[in-house]
């Protein structure tokens, strides 16, 4: 029998695509519906957001990096704010670091309902587990309104502490949702876990061994899908993450399915960490004194924490004067993003779709 | 260990090498460019830095800095950071692509934006920016003038 000589073809998909969770462009090259070779192509949402962090004074970043990673908003503030205060040698109060907590950990929780969720969208199960999930989110997001004034742009962590403290009435609201999530995560798990399709989809698809996880310079759930456990939390902990008790959570084959229940497992460690914090809350200032103008001595640092998506660090450089001198994001999606030509190749390109929303990215983050 | 502590096991290993200790909130070694593959590979193969997290650079008045942080997956604790000096009128610093994988984009990042040459990338094209777009947005003297503003 003769093999029947066939040629490759180039395919475009995105930059407006509905499944590149905003503009990106993958060149898919491709051997009947399989994946030869495939080339992302971002910076469509490219803003030179470092060259404006630059005019920006220090107070000013706070409420900009809101706009990175828009669907973990307190995150982004806290890595910076981290990265201030280790540059300013500022200690803010214990009730304010604990209230960063847990609203880092429920960003974490709200990070990985919306990444479970489109991912089952990704999948063709199109809206009803995610709206299993959003409605869920839409909870906790309206703790953040209550807290800030806004679901997604909180501008709530200030360089040595927090804006306000916390309203009344959240923390009875906030308790009581924390003990219902295990309960959502349950039923979602009960929903989703087993179903055939997904495992069929997502077993044994964009696998990203372990030594080349960490070739490719991969954090998160991505690299821990892959049996690396790894999470700044624990290997170089940060403001006050010592004092709690969670586990790392690792998967074995570093498929799409390892990474979605990862990202399961993680909700649950954040619900413990967030119980912890609520439990250990003490009274007293949410913040140090305010200055009008804030001017940080002479020096460079760079901070990182354990992101939602994976490591997020700032690289921040003072003259002393009220602008940052250098303003430099390292952003977990991008860096991530690398790996996807390699989980894709050989694959189906079908798969592309699933494979890309399994690494978790936003595109503000990415192009910056 | 900490950052002198790794200054001075490099600077025993490569007395060849004209290694500096920069002091500061985030100890440094200062490396100079023709060195830094070599040492690069040292830390990666013999004290398991192998994760590149953040490659960096700034413009300072008299020269280009690139910043290197280098973690260890397997030893807890903070970063080894290597800065390399790059002259101002041709910036040009050796690719550590061939170390960590993950320094790709990073590198075509800090060219695209800041534009330092980095010798021996496989592939040192504009990421952020489109291709055809001239010169380097990050560096202090772009835009010249106010009239080059592009949107206002």
């Amino acid at each position: 029998m003769t093999m029947l000589k066939t040629e490759t073809v180039t395919v475009n998909l995105g930059p407006q695509h509905p499944s590149t969770h905003g503009v990106f462009r993958m060149i898919v090259t491709l051997d009947g519906e399989t994946i030869v070779d495939l080339e992302p192509v971002v910076g469509y949402l490219h803003r030179n957001h470092e060259k404006i962090g630059e005019k920006n004074n220090w107070i000013q970043n706070t409420p900009f990096t809101d706009r990175l990673d828009y669907i973990s908003p307190m995150s982004n503030e806290f890595a910076y704010v981290l990265a201030v205060e280790k540059l300013a040698g500022i200690e803010p109060p214990e009730r304010a670091k604990y209230i960063r907590i847990i609203m880092v950990e429920l960003n974490r929780i709200i990070n990985h309902m919306v990444a479970v969720g489109f991912l089952l969208n990704e999948l063709g199960c199109f809206f009803t587990p995610m709206f299993y999930a959003l409605r869920w989110r839409e909870f906790l997001m309206d703790l953040y309104e209550m807290t800030a004034g806004s679901r997604m742009m909180p501008n709530y962590f200030w360089i040595g502490g927090v804006a306000a403290d916390l309203p009344e009435g959240f923390l009875p609201e906030c308790k009581e949702l924390v003990a219902a999530l295990p309960g959502f995560i349950d039923e979602y798990e009960r929903l989703i876990t087993d179903n055939e399709i997904l495992q069929m989809r997502c077993r044994d698809v964009g696998i990203l061994p372990p030594d080349v996880a960490v070739a490719y310079g991969c954090t998160g759930p991505l690299l821990r899908a892959s049996g690396v456990p790894y999470d700044v939390r624990k290997a170089e902990p940060y403001s006050i993450y010592d004092r709690f008790d969670f586990d790392i959570v690792a998967g074995t084959v570093g498929d799409v399915l390892d990474r979605y229940l990862v990202r399961i497992a993680e909700m649950r460690q954040s619900v413990k960490i967030v119980e912890q914090a609520l439990r250990d809350l003490p009274g007293g200032e949410t913040a140090t004194p305010k200055k009008k103008t804030f001017r940080p001595a002479e020096g460079d640092v760079y901070h990182r924490i354990e992101a939602p998506k994976g490591e997020l660090g700032f690289y921040l450089v003072s003259d002393g004067s009220v602008n940052p001198y250098r303003y430099k994001i390292r952003s977990p999606s991008f860096v991530n993003l690398q790996a996807l030509p390699y989980m894709c190749k050989g694959h189906k390109i079908a798969d592309a779709v699933i494979i890309l929303g399994s690494i978790d990215i936003t595109l503000g983050e990415v192009d910056r | 260990m900490t950052a002198k502590e790794t200054f001075d096991r490099l600077a025993e290993k490569f007395p060849q090498f004209e290694l500096a200790y920069v002091e500061g909130k985030d100890p440094a070694i200062l490396v100079q460019g023709d060195n830094l593959v070599e040492l690069a590979q040292h830390l990666r193969d013999e004290q398991e830095y192998d994760y590149c997290s953040s490659i960096t650079s700034v413009d300072y008045p008299d020269h280009f800095e690139v910043v290197y942080h280098l973690y260890s997956w397997k030893k807890e604790g903070g970063p080894v950071i290597l800065k390399v000096h790059a002259d101002r009128e041709d910036p040009k610093v050796p690719s550590v692509v061939s170390i960590w994988r993950g320094a790709d984009w990073q590198e075509r990042e800090v060219w695209d934006l800041m534009g330092i040459h980095f010798d021996g990338h496989p592939n040192l094209t504009r990421v952020l920016m489109w291709e055809g777009f001239e010169g380097h947005p990050l560096r202090k003297d772009f835009p010249g003038t106010e009239d080059e503003y592009a949107f206002g």
